[in-house]
């Protein structure tokens, strides 16, 4: 089956013939474009411009954070699955894509938690230059939302588990890898703007 | 598909039956956005591409953006008012990113001549 099913969700009596939750919820990414574009600027706005060390140059490990890159890529990849399956009723399909997702969340996290002590015992917090301060509180705010995402992922999980998750709850699902995938694109700017590009 | 409710405007009902891809394509999708991502981390390694760094890296990364917001989020395939809903909001922010970073970081440059 190379299409999954259009979700019967959608076609509800509302003025625009969508649903109003997953309106509403492409609403508020909407709005997160918009905070993280504050986050984003002000990491710009002040890059370079720290009068003492750690620099970025000095201390951002780029082979560390490619890896972690491609774990978030993937689950990604992992959540369409997971999508994919819920919607064509493949409870097996669904359950293990979900947790997979959940999982490599939680491997990004461990990455972004061994990065930020790492970084703290060469000497860089958040009071210790601009570029501290704008790179914890960006990266930060985008791992407390990755880490939302995994609760997320794992409370739909268990719900699958005790089969709460049938094909008509689909969108549930969809919703809640819409959150994931912004997430992830997210750290997609992140690691060009502040790891590649220093 | 379900019938079209009375008052669903035609447009918006045929975009929202739109189908989704299967996995194949989200597995060839997933294959692209690792390469590229390979692609980058080089271009960040090989000297001789320093100096065109910043406009690779830049449209690679939005490549990276779009593949993943229309296959994976399925803007491609859904309805044109969830595209309105976060382009209009992506486009304000990412107006607000460069005009910020013009001046606070380009116009002083030209002030110290």
């Amino acid at each position: 089956m190379e299409h999954a099913a259009a979700l019967p969700a959608e076609h509800l009596d509302t003025s625009t013939g969508l649903t109003s939750f997953k309106l509403g919820f492409w609403i508020f990414l909407g709005s997160e474009t918009l905070f993280f574009g504050s986050l984003i600027s002000t990491y710009m706005v002040y890059k370079g411009q720290s009068i003492t060390g750690p620099y970025p140059h000095e201390i951002l490990n780029i082979p560390l954070t490619s890896i972690s890159t491609f774990v978030l890529l993937m689950s990604s990849l992992a959540m369409v699955l997971a999508l994919a399956g819920v919607q064509q009723g493949n409870r097996f399909q669904g359950l293990l894509f979900l947790f997979l997702t959940a999982a490599l969340g939680s491997t990004f996290l461990g990455f972004q938690a061994f990065e930020f002590t790492e970084f703290y015992h060469k000497g860089l917090s958040l009071q210790t230059n601009l570029f501290g301060s704008t790179f914890f509180v960006l990266t930060g705010f985008h791992g407390a939302h990755v880490t939302m995402g995994v609760i997320w992922l794992l409370s739909l999980w268990v719900q699958g588990l005790r089969g709460n998750l049938p094909r008509e709850r689909a969108q549930t699902v969809e919703i809640a890898g819409l959150y994931w995938h912004f997430v992830d694109i997210v750290w997609i700017i992140i690691f060009t703007l502040v790891y590649l590009l220093q | 598909m379900s019938a079209n409710p009375a008052n669903v405007p035609p447009t918006a009902a045929h975009d929202a039956a739109h189908e989704h891809p299967g996995a194949g394509t989200y597995v060839a999708i997933g294959l692209i956005l690792t390469i590229i991502t390979a692609v980058e981390v080089a271009v960040f390694y090989i000297p001789a591409l320093h100096g065109v760094m910043v406009p690779i890296l830049l449209i690679l990364s939005a490549t990276k953006f779009v593949l993943v917001v229309m296959f994976y989020m399925h803007l491609k395939f859904d309805s044109r008012l969830f595209t309105s809903v976060f382009v209009g909001p992506l486009l304000l922010a990412v107006t607000a990113v460069i005009s910020l970073v013009i001046l606070f970081r380009v116009l002083p440059l030209y002030e110290l001549r």
